[in-house]
């Protein structure tokens, strides 16, 4: 059994330890705002913070979570108006909107460790998030909306 | 950068989506206007002929298909087409709501299932959307305006004349007013009125048409966590599949033994899947599948299977050799798809020749979301949620493979977590409906990356030469272009090594050059893997062949790309396909050539655009270029200037300069997301995706092999859409932004440093 505070609540599970946090949000939590897009954590779409930093939720066993807490993007604020969130919706961002979960929970993390980040430090934290799409260019103004109000 | 409101703070329950106009909304400037009676001439657009109607089931528009509106004014659209990112899901129920004069923020959408003989064609693709439903949007929207304002005049008992209706208000001579949901039950209960009867908006009048404004449909949903796409869908009882498929398209398992499998905790059975191959459409290529109590365990089952696979007749495929081959292929005459003049007495006369090859790799789309859909099959029906471009055909293609009757199954449209052609393909959907059936309970089928990349519909690879013969003083008096690329006809039929005129419509024979002889010819390829259609299609190797060959020959004959580029496309003309050489099934992306023509005006026009724009000439340091390339397709013109700039060895791509002429922009801020989408989705396609294959099997597998353009290497767009009033017809957007963008960073790459590359994908690294 694995226990983790899953959005301010605590949550076990009764499956294999080995099982990636990923699927044990989706599937056993029923979560569906954190995504699979490729399981080898290379793509972002399942970014989530672990005890306030962004992770691969594929890339975390269930037993290496143990007692951590995870918030997701269903939990990130209680009206779904993080100022991050907000500046997405400025800027229409998404296209498909697959990715931009992960994206959204990417960047939170960034803005929470370094407020004011250069767009070369938004570059370099958000690099590992892929969008298909091709909306990096908003993502990245977005980011900068979060932090700088413009 | 277009700014938008904060979304306003009212509760968003699960099926209503409010978007909200900008703080660049000028609400107040549009002026009320009045209706004239059903019969009255009115203010009419001119009604155009478009390929909508040769579409399967056409257009419909029928108001009482499409809107509803409830007794508190709340106006619900019915959105018909797939949304896949290109926000067809927000600008055509857009376009209705503003002929409606509905307020934007009091309009919900809902998805419509797949039912084409009630909507009309749902097959979203070949960037159709708008350009064949903005007439039936504008229509549909008028109808319902007209509608309102005759009951009430009925109500008042004034003339209809008289009514104005503004903003989700009708008011009346003497200072009557209603509302929406006041009028909504007699309104609907009237006769439509006809094309003629309805006095439509004057472009000046549009409040969101054209604006670029609204925020799309799903965006609170999208940032929230809350939208829906195929996975997504959680119901009671539902088992998780993944599925083990041969390597080899058309192979088979020789045996397999499932005992490990089934021992894996949550593993609750196995079962096999029948086997595909070529020429069957869109059949799952078969398998194992386990089904298990979540995806993990499925997955962990899949890993534990033993399994021998037989690779039968496709194993001997190697993407390598076989471009050999097509390359020797286009060496040597093939089959006319246009001939124009006397080729061979221009060749003949030459001072000289100047040739080229180009090639390209197989392409997989990799949409974000890896095709995953859920089935439910139960005594009384299929009920399906997908992620599919097509439902109408997935609806029937599954009814015939499962022998139901179509009235039994239903497809529901989640969004699409990405599309690019992928999803027009429903081989994912068909293994969970026919796992549902199996085991008695509703599945969920994930397909994980590797199987995405593995297993997919691949665009077809190719081999393009491209001959000229010149004059003595370097005038091109003859162009020969050959194609060799497997088809796309070989997934629904036998394959004989031919393409399809569409293939060849899209950059072959369309070509728009002012060369008095012009031949094309199609050679023939074989297919050895299942050929699909990604983004742009065929028009990626056409465009990449031809614009590189602009660049080369620019440099050949000492002149700059632009002066080569506005020398080949000529004097503004329409090219007459009586005389141009075309084949009568000449295929112009289905439109009608006399509304839709070939416009080398309009190509001119978005090339010194984009060149402009970026500064083409300008001194540049060491190691930068800036390129150029232009393309026609989906009707639209677009053209990309790259700069190009080498840092630590690696190309990029600072900034780009995108020219679109789409005809009549309706959302010129969802146009920019799909230049600037297409942007970086044509650089991945020049730098790094190439699906190659040994003995049958695809090589690479997931993003550590086949990589795309990231977030540390995007261009900078900046997007110019042609201004054109309504009368200049919407073209496509989702698909054309794509083709130019290869070609204009391989001119770019070679303006930096002289280093020509002939092949995509052509690397990141120099």
């Amino acid at each position: 059994m694995t226990k983790i505070i899953l959005n301010g609540s605590e949550r076990e599970f009764n499956e294999a330890p080995d099982m990636p946090l990923l699927w044990a949000i989706r599937d056993l939590a029923g979560l569906n705002g954190t995504k699979y897009g490729c399981g080898v954590g290379l793509c972002g779409a399942c970014t989530v913070h672990v005890n306030g930093k962004a992770e691969r939720a594929c890339q975390l066993r269930l037993d290496e979570v143990e007692g951590a807490e995870i918030t997701t993007i269903e939990g990130l604020d209680p009206d779904g108006n993080h100022r991050v969130q907000a500046a997405w919706r400025d800027l229409n961002v998404p296209q498909c909107g697959f990715c931009q979960t992960g994206q959204i929970m990417q960047a939170v993390a960034l803005l929470d460790e370094n407020p004011k980040p250069s767009d070369d430090e938004i570059l370099a934290a958000m690099s590992n998030n892929v969008c298909r799409c091709g909306c990096y260019q908003r993502i990245v103004d977005a980011v900068r909306l979060a932090s700088t109000g413009i | 950068m277009l700014k938008y409101l904060e979304p306003h703070s009212e509760p968003v329950v699960e099926t209503l989506r409010i978007a909200k106009v900008s703080r660049r909304g000028f609400l107040g400037t549009t002026g009320a206007f009045a209706l004239a009676a059903y019969a009255m001439p009115a203010r009419a657009f001119d009604k155009y002929p478009t390929g909508a109607e040769g579409m399967p089931h056409g257009v419909v528009e029928d108001p009482l298909v499409f809107v509803s509106i409830d007794a508190d004014g709340t106006v619900t659209l019915v959105a018909h087409r797939s949304e896949m990112g290109t926000g067809s899901r927000t600008s055509i129920p857009m376009v209705m709501a503003d002929e409606m004069e509905a307020d934007w923020n009091l309009v919900k959408i809902v998805q419509a299932p797949g039912d084409e003989p009630k909507y009309g064609n749902q097959d979203t693709d070949g960037s159709r959307s708008m350009r064949h439903h903005i007439q039936m949007a504008r229509k549909i929207g008028g109808s319902v305006r007209t509608m309102l304002a005759q009951a009430a005049a009925n109500e008042w008992g004034v003339d209809p004349a008289t009514v104005t209706v503004e903003m989700h208000e009708v008011k009346g001579p003497a200072g009557q007013s209603a509302g929406f949901g006041d009028l909504a039950a007699a309104a609907m209960a009237l006769p439509v009125p006809t094309h003629e009867e309805i006095a439509y908006k004057s472009e000046d009048q549009f409040r969101y048409i054209g604006k670029g404004e609204v925020q799309i449909t799903d965006l609170r949903d999208i940032t929230t966590g809350a939208a829906v796409y195929g996975g997504d869908v959680m119901l009671d009882g539902m088992k998780f599949a993944v599925v083990a498929r041969p390597p080899v398209v058309g192979g088979k398992a020789a045996s397999f033994d499932a005992t490990e499998a089934l021992a894996v905790p949550g593993v609750e059975s196995v079962h096999e899947i029948p086997y595909g191959g070529l020429a069957q459409k869109f059949a799952p290529l078969g398998g194992i599948a386990v089904v298990a109590s979540n995806t993990w365990a499925a997955l962990k089952g899949r890993d534990a299977l033993k399994i021998e696979w037989e690779a039968g007749e496709h194993g001997s495929y190697n993407s390598d050799a076989y471009m050999e081959e097509m390359i020797a292929t286009s060496e040597q005459p093939g089959s006319l798809a246009r001939d124009q003049g006397d080729l061979d007495a221009a060749f003949g006369d030459a001072a000289r020749t100047f040739t080229r090859t180009y090639t390209q790799a197989h392409i997989a789309h990799i949409p974000m979301e890896p095709p995953a859909a859920i089935a439910s099959y139960t005594a009384e029906g299929l009920e399906i949620w997908a992620p599919v471009q097509s439902p109408y055909t997935v609806r029937n293609d599954i009814a015939e493979a499962m022998a139901l009757d179509p009235e039994n199954v239903r497809v529901n449209v989640t969004l699409l977590g990405g599309g690019f052609g992928r999803k027009s393909k429903a081989d994912f959907v068909t293994e969970a409906a026919l796992l549902s059936r199996e085991v008695g309970a509703p599945v969920r089928m994930q397909w994980t990356r590797e199987d995405d990349v593995r297993h997919s519909f691949y665009h077809t690879t190719s081999a393009e030469r491209i001959e000229v013969s010149l004059d003595a003083e370097d005038n091109v008096t003859g162009w020969l272009h050959r194609s060799v690329a497997p088809s796309i006809l070989s997934t629904f039929a036998p394959d004989e090594g031919n393409v399809l005129p569409l293939e060849q419509g899209m950059g072959l024979n369309d070509v728009p050059f002012d060369i008095a002889n012009i031949r094309c010819e199609s050679g023939k390829a074989l297919a050895h893997t299942r050929i699909g259609w990604f983004r742009a299609v065929s028009n990626i190797p056409h465009a990449w062949a031809i614009g590189s060959f602009v660049g080369e020959l620019a440099d050949e004959l000492g002149k700059d790309q632009r002066t080569m580029w506005l020398e080949l496309i000529g004097a503004p003309r329409q090219l007459d396909p009586q005389n141009s050489g075309l084949p009568d099934n000449f295929w112009n992306y289905g439109e009608p050539m006399a509304e839709f023509p070939i416009d080398t005006g309009k190509m001119a026009h978005v090339l010194n655009v984009a060149a402009d724009g970026i500064g083409y000439g300008k001194d540049l340091p060491e190691g930068e270029g800036i390129g150029l390339a232009v393309h026609r397709s989906f009707v639209s013109y677009v053209a990309c200037a790259a700069h190009v700039k080498i840092v630590d060895g690696r190309i990029t791509v600072p900034e780009m300069h995108m020219a679109i002429d789409c005809g009549f922009c309706a959302n010129p801020e969802r146009v920019e997301s799909q230049i600037q989408g297409a942007a970086v989705m044509g650089m991945s396609v020049a730098l790094h995706s190439g699906i190659t294959f040994e003995n049958g099997a695809v090589v690479q597998s997931n993003f550590y092999d086949y990589d795309v353009v990231r977030s540390d290497n995007y261009p900078t767009v900046t997007t110019h859409i042609i201004p054109h009033p309504f009368s200049v017809h919407a073209t496509g957007v989702g698909e054309p932004g794509v083709p130019p963008v290869a070609p204009a960073i391989a001119n770019g790459l070679y303006a930096a440093t002289g280093d020509r590359r002939r092949s995509l994908p052509m690397g990141v690294n120099v």
